[in-house]
């Protein structure tokens, strides 16, 4: 994208019908390191990549609770996203004291993405800078959706947003249509195969990943380190290739036993990291 | 949505109690008693349709029973405009809900629990919508059956009453209520506690009707009357020894 004159305010339009600031904004989802979504009909797993900007510091939160029921991941302005999930809390949590019920995934979206669309007609603000994978469940079951800088809102199967999270789609494209009546620990694991992709040939550890899952009878929760690290080394993850179905898996097991050794939990992990 | 309730009152001091006249000081049009019981296919509401105005039984077709969307069901006892005032609220509600068309509906919890916060913040505020209500309904074969008060106070119960209804049917109820019933168990039940109320309830009038929610939709009975039976030897010559008589 090049500058050009439509590009100063959001409330100008181009004369091919564009909104540059718009555009502009879900660029700076693209810079964002990467995360993942992806449901079945009774859980969601949504995992990220954890890059922190040195070895000195933590790295910035990108999953958020929101209720029992809704979790959050972002990939942009993380500024933004922490101001939008906190939105996201108290529309939750005034619904649940006015009703006494949770709020309907499909509902809190569709107000958040109507949240965005102002900030894309009024010449004193500016689009969020941040994209949403909003995960919950609903009384249709459980839903996956994305909410954009534009204000679009669509549902998903799977998705993949942030750097590199195109080659993470292109895993997610092959096995997306197993994933509506996959298990809990496959959908995990699909999701730690997916964020692997990523990291296209790094070292994939637990204290650069953060998996959190939300399903029928399991509050939203985030997958604690060790249980992360533990998963990474039982699906053979750290340089091996996933297996094409649950046959080739047995063969591999034994090999990676010996590489995964390695592993130590600490290696890897920044001096700040809990 | 909220800001339908009340207006600002005028509140200026040289004027003094103009403020007052906004704020509702006693009921003038009611009605009495709701008894709402769970049965085995869903919810039985029975009301009378009655409208006292004061101790005269001025109106005699005012229908207490309404639903609420397609899974709930309202009865309510107190100031009958403000019942009118609160179907408002909840007509409202419904149209919202139904507008979302996205496959979710409010079902009887949340509409319980909405007018408990209605009711509660109208209270606080000294201006309250003078009605004890009965809410019940059956959402994905999940029964549901509360109630709320005038001044917010709220709970759910297999069977619940107002007014009059708390003294003379909940014992009967207390008694003989089982889960199971059947409708016309059901039915025979409350028409058992109606007629005690018929008897003892100086502003019931003989015309009621009996409302039935369950999963395939609310039914509104036509309005009826109970079989009374006065002839009690109790009741004959009342003042036969009494002091002062002849």
């Amino acid at each position: 994208m090049f500058r050009n004159q439509y590009d100063t305010d959001v409330t100008t339009w181009s004369p091919a019908g564009r909104l540059f600031q718009v555009e502009y904004a879900m660029e700076a989802v693209k810079q964002g390191s990467a995360a993942i979504g992806l449901r079945s009909k009774t859980h969601v797993v949504l995992a990220s990549v954890n890059k922190a900007s040195s070895e000195l510091s933590s790295h910035q939160k990108k999953i958020f609770k929101v209720d029992d029921h809704i979790g959050v991941a972002i990939a942009g302005l993380t500024a933004d996203g922490r101001v939008l999930s906190r939105y996201m809390r108290n529309e939750c949590i005034n619904y649940s004291y006015t009703y006494e019920s949770p709020l309907p995934v499909g509902r809190l979206v569709v107000q958040l993405a109507d949240k965005a669309q102002v900030c894309t007609q009024r010449s004193w603000k500016r689009p969020y800078g941040v994209g949403l994978l909003v995960g919950g469940l609903d009384e249709s079951g459980a839903h996956l959706y994305y909410n954009c800088p534009s204000g679009n809102y669509f549902e998903y199967q799977a998705f993949a947003i942030g750097s590199r999270s195109q080659a993470a789609k292109t895993y997610l494209e092959r096995k997306f249509e197993s994933f509506m009546d996959s298990s809990r620990e496959n959908l995990i694991k699909d999701a730690l195969f997916a964020l692997r992709e990523t990291l296209q040939g790094e070292k994939m550890t637990s204290s650069i990943c953060t998996i959190s899952i939300l399903g029928a009878g399991e509050a939203f929760h985030v997958l604690d380190q060790e249980t992360v690290q533990r998963l990474i080394n039982e699906f053979e993850i750290v340089g091996e290739e996933p297996p094409a179905d649950e046959a080739a898996a047995p063969d591999a097991e034994a090999a990676a036993e010996a590489a995964t050794e390695g592993a130590a939990p600490d290696q890897g992990a920044a001096p700040m990291d809990i | 949505m909220m800001n339908l309730a009340d207006s600002a009152p005028v509140t200026n001091n040289l004027l003094g109690s103009e403020a007052d006249s906004q704020r509702t000081l006693y009921p003038y049009v009611t009605g009495t008693s709701v008894i709402g019981i769970k049965y085995k296919d869903g919810i039985l509401f029975a009301a009378d349709m009655g409208g006292s105005y004061g101790s005269t039984l001025r109106y005699k077709s005012v229908e207490r029973l309404k639903s609420v969307g397609k899974h709930s069901v309202i009865g309510a006892s107190g100031e009958i405009s403000d019942f009118q005032e609160i179907m408002r609220y909840l007509d409202e509600l419904i149209l919202y809900d139904n507008m979302w068309d996205d496959g979710n509906s409010v079902g009887p919890k949340e509409v319980h629990n909405y007018l408990t916060r209605v009711m509660y913040n109208r209270r606080n505020k000294f201006n309250p919508l003078w009605n004890s209500l009965v809410l019940g309904g059956i959402k994905n074969g999940q029964k549901y059956l509360g109630t709320v008060s005038m001044i917010g106070v709220n709970y759910v119960d297999d069977h619940v009453a107002t007014g009059f209804g708390n003294h003379l049917a909940r014992p009967i109820l207390r008694d003989e209520w089982h889960e199971n019933l059947t409708y016309e168990e059901g039915v025979k039940l409350l028409e058992k506690c109606m007629r005690v109320l018929l008897y003892r309830d100086r502003s019931a009038v003989n015309k009621l009707q009996i409302a039935k929610i369950t999963d395939e939709g609310f039914t509104l009975s036509e309005p009826y009357s109970l079989k009374t039976f006065w002839d009690f030897n109790a009741f004959k010559n009342p003042t036969l020894g009494a002091e002062g008589s002849w």
